[in-house]
């Protein structure tokens, strides 16, 4: 399934991504703010499947994870960007958010249509007819990736017999 | 092999004496520290979820700080929630409402050289100055950690800077890292920053904590002080004896570094960061005469008993500039008492600033002082990300508690030193 192509600049900050004003509320209702500082459009359209490309450092600042439960509550597809903010992009590979080190992001234009496949580490833009290959997840990480994510992970290893 | 002194602790905490900078090693966790903003309120239901407890009661330690005091519904119920949680699992290192959860690691003495801490807070970096290796996770992390008492990491590279020399009076710690974080940007993943040098060594725990702190700012892993006397003697202070070979925790001489930078504090001017990100600082006087709504006083990094006491030395004898709001939320209960106990707190009052309740408040726009549209504040805390404290359209501007305070009295930005007699 392709998704399209939302773009944002360098250093999308936490505070942009999940608001602190809404903070104590549901994370539905917060996921409604996501962004809305710099593109007040994007919680009202984004779609399934849609995939975020953005500039250096996205994700910087605080450790709320209601900033990468934000794009997973929206389902989108993936987020591609030069360099990630050190726990953003923690909370979202623990989420199963894909999220991939792409050093080309500045050839992607908006609304370009978008598959990733992060197992594989490739990313395709259809509209413009190119494959990307990425580096894929550290393969010390693909069990918990390939489960889906930390908790998925977790019940596999309690059902597994595993004494945690 | 020389190694640094968190590669040392990496490689006590992962059991692996090989582990390479890049690779990523599993750590066990000596402590961690969970707050009510990504606490229990969302490891819990996981918790549930799992139909497992905690991993170890008495190395987790739970504080309220980001809701407190409740202030509606909802506050309140994120509160009740985590009492109920710290009762339920038996967590005796449970600080309700005493204070900012990074200031009660360090005043309690629960934080030694050596350990290795996961917090469930960006600013957890904060304790890296007693010489642990602490870092900060989101809360889907802490309940892996609540769980099973391991974390992820990988190995870092260390990055060493040196401070030398003395400070000019008025210029402080937060001046250094507002700097740092223009020179060396927000983008430093990967690296722990280690300081020293002898400005650092003359600090007391309070001000290497702000190096620490803002490691969060520059992207960093962590921030570090290797342990000296200043350490083990705060160590002491709070009740605990600490380990007779904690001072072993150091970098070995001669070791490799990622890189090594240095700086002369006695250059070093006060330093303001605009709108809207940390990064976005330079030395006061460009920033002179920008009126202000509003100066805060608060949070993690800037109201410490030290940074009360930097503010009451601006405003003793002066006042608040009529048509500017001084609020004051100092870090910890035991931060006002002893701020009330030594006369800091009249000062204060007494020059027309108000004083809040204890917790990480306006800051991130959780508590009292929340800026409305179009308003400028200038702040001691640590971040000034569109919206942080409020509305998208406020400024914060950040600074120093000298900074902060002097602009109060001014009603607009001005460089602390003019009410120091020390005007440059």
């Amino acid at each position: 399934m392709s998704g399209k192509a939302w773009i944002f600049g360098d250093a999308i900050n936490t505070d942009v991504m999940a608001p602190g004003l809404y903070f104590k509320n549901s994370m539905e209702e917060m996921a409604q703010h996501c962004m809305e500082a710099v593109n007040p459009d994007f919680a009202k359209q984004v779609q399934p499947g849609d995939v975020i490309v953005a500039g250096e450092n996205f994700g910087v600042g605080s450790a709320r994870e209601q900033a990468a439960l934000a794009f997973k509550h929206h389902k989108v597809a993936g987020i591609l960007a030069p360099s990630f903010g050190r726990i953003f992009y923690r909370n979202a590979l623990n989420f199963g958010v894909p999220v991939l080190r792409f050093p080309e992001y500045a050839e992607i234009h908006a609304g370009d249509e978008i598959d990733i496949d992060p197992i594989a580490g490739l990313v395709v833009n259809h509209t413009q007819n190119k494959t990307y290959r990425v580096d894929p997840i550290p393969e010390y990480l693909m069990s918990m990736i390939k489960a889906g994510g930390l908790m998925p992970w977790l019940k596999q290893r309690l059902a597994a017999g595993e004494t945690l | 092999m020389t190694y640094t002194i968190a590669e040392k602790i990496v490689q006590k905490a992962s059991g692996r004496n090989d582990c390479r900078p890049g690779e990523i090693v599993t750590c066990n966790v000596d402590l961690a520290l969970l707050l009510d903003s990504g606490g229990p309120r969302r490891i819990w239901p996981r918790l549930k979820e799992l139909n497992v407890g905690v991993w170890d009661a008495d190395k987790i330690v739970l504080c309220t700080d980001h809701f407190v005091p409740a202030v509606d519904a909802a506050s309140a119920a994120i509160l009740k929630l985590t009492r109920e949680f710290a009762a339920e699992f038996g967590i005796k290192k449970f600080f309700d409402m005493q204070g900012i959860g990074h200031i009660m690691l360090a005043e309690n003495g629960l934080l030694e050289p050596g350990m290795f801490v996961c917090g469930g807070d960006s600013h957890s970096t904060h304790g890296g100055a007693f010489g642990c290796y602490i870092s900060g996770f989101g809360a889907i992390e802490m309940t892996g950690v609540t769980v099973t008492g391991e974390i992820w990491i990988p190995v870092p590279e260390t990055v060493r800077i040196d401070w030398e020399g003395n400070f000019q009076h008025g210029v402080t710690a937060k001046d250094i890292m507002l700097k740092l974080c223009r020179e060396l940007g927000m983008n430093n993943g990967g690296v722990v920053l280690e300081y020293g040098g002898s400005t650092v060594r003359n600090m007391d725990m309070q001000e290497r904590a702000v190096l620490c702190n803002m490691a969060a700012e520059l992207g960093a892993e962590t921030g570090i002080v290797e342990p000296d006397q200043v350490t083990l003697d705060a160590l002491i202070a709070a009740g605990k004896t600490p380990a007779a070979d904690a001072l072993k925790w150091c970098s070995d001489a001669g070791t490799t570094y990622k890189s090594r930078l240095s700086f002369s504090a006695a250059e070093l001017e006060p330093q303001i960061a605009a709108p809207h990100a940390p990064s976005n600082s330079g030395v006061v006087s460009e920033y002179s005469g920008i009126k202000i709504d509003q100066a805060y006083v608060g949070s993690c990094v800037g109201a410490k008993l030290s940074d009360l006491h930097m503010v009451a030395e601006v405003l003793r004898g002066r006042r608040v500039k009529f048509g500017t709001r001084l609020l004051v939320a100092p870090a910890s209960a035991r931060v006002m008492a002893e701020a009330a106990a030594d006369g800091t707190l009249a000062t204060i009052t007494g020059a027309g600033g108000i004083l809040l309740p204890t917790g990480c408040g306006a800051c991130a726009a959780l508590g009292a002082g929340i800026l409305a549209e179009d308003e400028v504040c200038v702040s001691t805390t640590n971040r000034n990300f569109k919206g942080r404290m409020g509305a998208n359209s406020a400024s914060v501007y950040l600074g120093s508690p000298y900074s902060v305070a002097a602009a109060a009295v001014a009603g607009e930005i001005v460089d602390p030193r003019e009410f120091l007699g020390l005007s440059s």
